[in-house]
């Protein structure tokens, strides 16, 4: 039964993240934390701080790190299938009919559509881990005193330095684990 | 292309270290694999490799993914893409399994979640930067339409809380009518 859960869940993911990259991340915190809650916000978060760092698709990446957490060796096996078929199946279907097509209106139109959706869903899915970041798990308040002054000064300072020199994410995590990991032992 | 096993493990080999040292996602790995297909061994034209990159970016899933089945398959048929496909996500597989085992052992430890705690604040910063650079290439079009759709996406989902798949179903059926419309009438609103 988990297995046919983790199949479907993935398959969703699959099937209804375009545009590469970050897309994905909104449809798996969608299905993995808010409607199965498989992995808490802040294992999620760690989830994706360690499939910024290793090489490999963040769907991939998930499919295997859920599957393991939640159903062992075989989860990850059932979710990394569900991540990959539709895949399959649309890219060649695609690759026929561009070649019997060459100019596809109607997909571009679909791309064009998605392309400012995709990143409203990545910005809410930045915000909610920032959330996290800023206040724990308790949420959002007004009151300055639950406020993580370490996590704010990180955050700020790393996007500062990401826009002005456009700098390696991997360079950023690391440096931000290393400096934050030292001032959160010390204070 | 000859189905002999020397082909065969060749594209698995390609695939599999294309995949364990492509850090930072899909677009990176289609400038790697022309390199190795196109340059190296001239498997494939230029033009193939250009299109196969707009078909893999034009379909769902990983972008990596995407494009090894198309180049396995126009290279070998069936088997070569499901060659392709394993060689692609053995990497990501194999490493994330030794992570996962070894995340549930040290999560607690207090040097690692100071460590992941202080991550948290950097990942943050690399998705936010991110959606700044996506987002300014949307309000840079100057088209109402894309920016309504960004915004009213943004309120429909983080503040109203619809579910995800029917937003991503409402705004893909819309892009695909406005922009026949447009093809119709000889406009560009999207």
């Amino acid at each position: 039964m988990i297995y046919l859960q983790l199949f479907w869940s993935f398959l969703q993911i699959g099937l209804f993240s375009f545009g590469g990259g970050m897309a994905a991340m909104p449809l798996i915190q969608n299905q993995v934390v808010d409607i199965h809650g498989w992995l808490t916000l802040a294992e999620f978060t760690d989830l994706i701080t360690i499939s910024e760092m290793t090489p490999g698709p963040i769907a991939i990446n998930s499919a295997t790190f859920v599957g393991t957490q939640i159903a062992g060796f075989g989860g990850a096996l059932v979710s990394t299938l569900g991540s990959i078929l539709p895949s399959c199946i649309i890219v060649l279907s695609l690759a026929w009919l561009y070649s019997k097509y060459q100019e596809l209106v109607v997909i571009k139109g679909i791309l064009a559509g998605l392309r400012p959706t995709v990143v409203a869903l990545i910005l809410s899915a930045g915000l909610s881990i920032l959330v996290l970041a800023f206040w724990g798990s308790a949420g959002f308040t007004w009151n300055l005193a639950s406020l993580d002054f370490i996590a704010v000064a990180l955050f700020a300072g790393w996007l500062f330095l990401l826009r002005k020199f456009d700098l390696n994410p991997i360079v950023v995590i690391l440096g931000s684990g290393l400096i934050g990991g030292t001032c959160y032992l010390l204070f | 292309m000859e189905k002999n096993s020397k082909n065969y493990f060749t594209l698995f080999k390609s695939t599999f270290f294309l995949s364990a040292f492509t850090f930072g996602g899909g677009y990176v790995i289609v400038p790697m694999m022309k390199k190795k297909f196109v340059d190296k061994f001239g498997w494939l034209e230029e033009e193939e490799m250009l299109n196969i990159a707009a078909i893999a970016q034009s379909s769902p899933g990983a972008m990596a993914v995407n494009a090894s089945i198309l180049v396995g398959w126009r290279l070998l048929g069936l088997s070569g893409a499901l060659v392709a496909i394993l060689g692609t996500i053995l990497p990501p597989f194999i490493i994330l399994s030794i992570i996962s085992l070894f995340y549930a052992a040290f999560r607690d430890n207090a040097v690692v979640s100071a460590v992941l705690k202080g991550m948290m604040a950097g990942v943050c910063a690399v998705i936010f930067d991110v959606v700044i650079t996506m987002g300014g290439k949307i309000i840079k079009t100057r088209k109402w339409l894309p920016i309504l759709i960004m915004v009213g996406a943004f309120i429909v989902y983080y503040v109203l809380r619809v579910n995800i798949i029917y937003i991503i179903v409402f705004c893909a059926t819309l892009g695909a009518l406005v922009s026949l419309y447009d093809k119709h009438a000889g406009k560009e609103h999207i």
